[in-house]
């Protein structure tokens, strides 16, 4: 009884947030709308007139293959990235030789710029949804990477050696123990990095273009045509939006439930997070 | 306690210990009957928990022997080391997990031993974050019960405590070694609580560390009222090798800050 009551009040509380983000959206919505009575339709077009556009692209069936296609880029990418760099980073927390070996590679990665390995993986694999693909891997691996590692670095000794003390089976110590501290650090750096690889993934089929929101959007920009190029933005950020309600914030509420210790400021469980 | 002595269940033979080149114990030689307290007390750094997690057998002497029939060792740490992921009754289950008792039976007795060690039935889906110390205490204590241990080795656990709280959890943990018949070696800085609660107290000293004196505590726990445990304090104290061990101690600690 408690535990319904206590998820349906759990579950009012998020819809009523959403009322905050809808108000700033509306906000947006209407600076937009006053850009747009500035400057005029060629440099910003209208809110509805862009809308227009999108539900149209929707019916002459071209938003809908883009969507599915830029999203299956994305997430391949970023489902490669995590198992990559999750399991990497597992080892270069649990030894320092490991951390010694695989940090300075991890770094490099992170400094190349994102457009320098869209060039590279347009070399290697030519105009296919594999090089948006690989881009996204490359560059979002290593933020997996530093979390996983940092999630296992600071494992608690004293659990570690509470677990020992129970005996507890390898397979309930990963699930048990490590993956639920690691998680809350590698939640934070799976959700940058998953945001990260649709932009990503939208930036490679830009240059590549082999199809999906990159391509339309390339397309709209060769047609000068910013309605349309609007439009394209305009899908890449409800993509986005919709990830980050309705799946990235319950989870974060999720994992919330245990971690509102951080007041008390006595565990070194909840040391900088998100 | 008046009859013959029973025989030892868990006896420590010449048993030294070192860290690389560093010694921790030497020589340590003691034994102890099943049903009894025994107590490590010395001065900080001497190597209790270190022989208390060979006793338990998560690491091995360099030299000497540790014999024991226990099957199931136990600890309880100063620190209640709870999992922050689980509410009580699931950190309380933990051990029970760990042995491969299945989740509705693990839960079940999981929430019966809630109530043995004094928690109320609402705290059983409560985080240890909305538990207070005392409390968090009582879910680890309840978490090395589960396992139905026969040897309970508990390292300082009630120090992080206030005084109330200490006597409280000290009464109950002595009531339930006594009531389920477990052996325990208690590990504590704190001669008055050496003197509440063991049958044994032996003193460690020195570096390396070695058994420089050992103390009965004949009268039965529940007729140790707070003037017997005052003068015992100072019996004991009056052995020299116990009042310089420490001694030791609190220098130690003045000195250390
Ligand atoms: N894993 C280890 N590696 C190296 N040295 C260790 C290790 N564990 C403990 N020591 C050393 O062994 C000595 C004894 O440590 P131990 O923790 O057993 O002391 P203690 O008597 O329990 O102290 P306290 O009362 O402060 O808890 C210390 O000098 C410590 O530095
Ligand atoms: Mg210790």
């Amino acid at each position: 009884m408690n535990w319904v009551r206590d998820r349906a009040s759990r579950a009012l509380d998020y819809l009523w947030g959403g009322w905050g983000a809808a108000a700033s959206l509306l906000l947006l919505t209407a600076l937009w709308e006053a850009g747009h009575a500035a400057y005029g339709t060629l440099v910003l077009p209208s809110p509805r007139d862009t809308v227009a556009a999108l539900v149209r692209m929707g019916g002459d069936g071209r938003l809908l293959p883009a969507v599915v296609e830029t999203t299956g880029n994305a997430l391949g990418g970023f489902v490669a990235a995590s198992l990559v760099g999750g399991v990497l980073g597992a080892m270069a927390g649990a030894s320092d030789m490991m951390r010694r070996l695989l940090q300075p590679i991890a770094t490099l990665m992170l400094g190349i710029p994102a457009i320098a390995w869209v060039v590279l993986a347009l070399l290697w694999f030519g105009g296919s949804g594999l090089a948006a693909s690989f881009t996204v891997v490359v560059t979002t691996a290593p933020i997996v990477f530093s979390g996983a590692a940092q999630g296992v670095r600071t494992l608690d000794g004293d659990l570690r050696r509470m677990a020992r003390a129970f005996r507890v089976p390898g397979p309930m110590l990963v699930w048990d123990v490590y993956l639920p501290h690691m998680l809350s650090y590698l939640f934070p750096a799976l959700a940058s990095a998953l945001a990260l690889s649709w932009k990503i993934a939208v930036m490679a089929e830009l240059l590549s273009g082999a199809g999906g929101i990159g391509d339309g959007l390339a397309t709209a920009r060769v047609q000068l045509d910013t309605v349309k190029a609007l439009a394209w933005v305009l899908a890449v950020v409800g993509l986005l939006l919709a990830l980050e309600y309705l799946l990235l914030e319950p989870v974060r509420r999720h994992l919330q439930t245990w971690r509102r210790e951080a007041q008390g400021g006595d565990s070194a469980m909840t040391r900088g997070l998100l | 306690m008046n009859a013959m002595p029973p025989a030892p269940a868990l006896s420590i033979q010449g048993l030294s210990h070192s860290f690389g080149p560093q010694g921790v114990l030497d020589d340590v030689t003691f034994s102890l009957p099943v049903g009894r307290v025994g107590c490590l007390i010395g001065p900080s750094g001497c190597g209790k928990s270190t022989l208390l997690s060979m006793i338990g057998g998560l690491s091995e002497p360099t030299h000497g022997t540790i014999a024991h029939a226990f099957r199931h060792p136990v600890f309880v740490f100063q620190d209640p080391c709870l999992l922050p992921w689980r509410d009580a009754r699931d950190n309380v289950a933990f051990g029970l997990k760990a042995q491969g008792v299945g989740r509705n039976e693990r839960r079940c007795r999981a929430a019966r031993l809630m109530e043995v060690v004094g928690l109320a039935p609402d705290d059983v889906g409560k985080y240890p974050h909305e538990l207070s110390g005392g409390m968090r205490q009582r879910v680890a204590l309840a978490r090395a019960l589960a396992i139905e241990p026969d040897l309970l080795l508990l390292d300082e656990p009630f120090s992080a405590l206030d005084l109330g709280l200490r006597r409280q959890m000290q009464a109950l943990v002595r009531r339930l070694i006594d009531q389920r018949n477990l052996t325990a070696v208690l590990v504590t800085h704190d001669l008055a609580e050496a003197v509440r609660l063991a049958d044994c107290v032996f003193v460690l000293s020195g570096k390396p560390a070695r058994l420089t004196a050992r103390h009965d505590i004949a009268r039965p726990f529940a007729e140790r009222d707070d003037g017997f445990v005052h003068s015992e304090v100072n019996r004991l104290l009056s052995d020299p090798a116990t009042a310089r061990a420490l001694a030791v101690e609190d220098m130690g600690h003045g000195g250390g800050q």
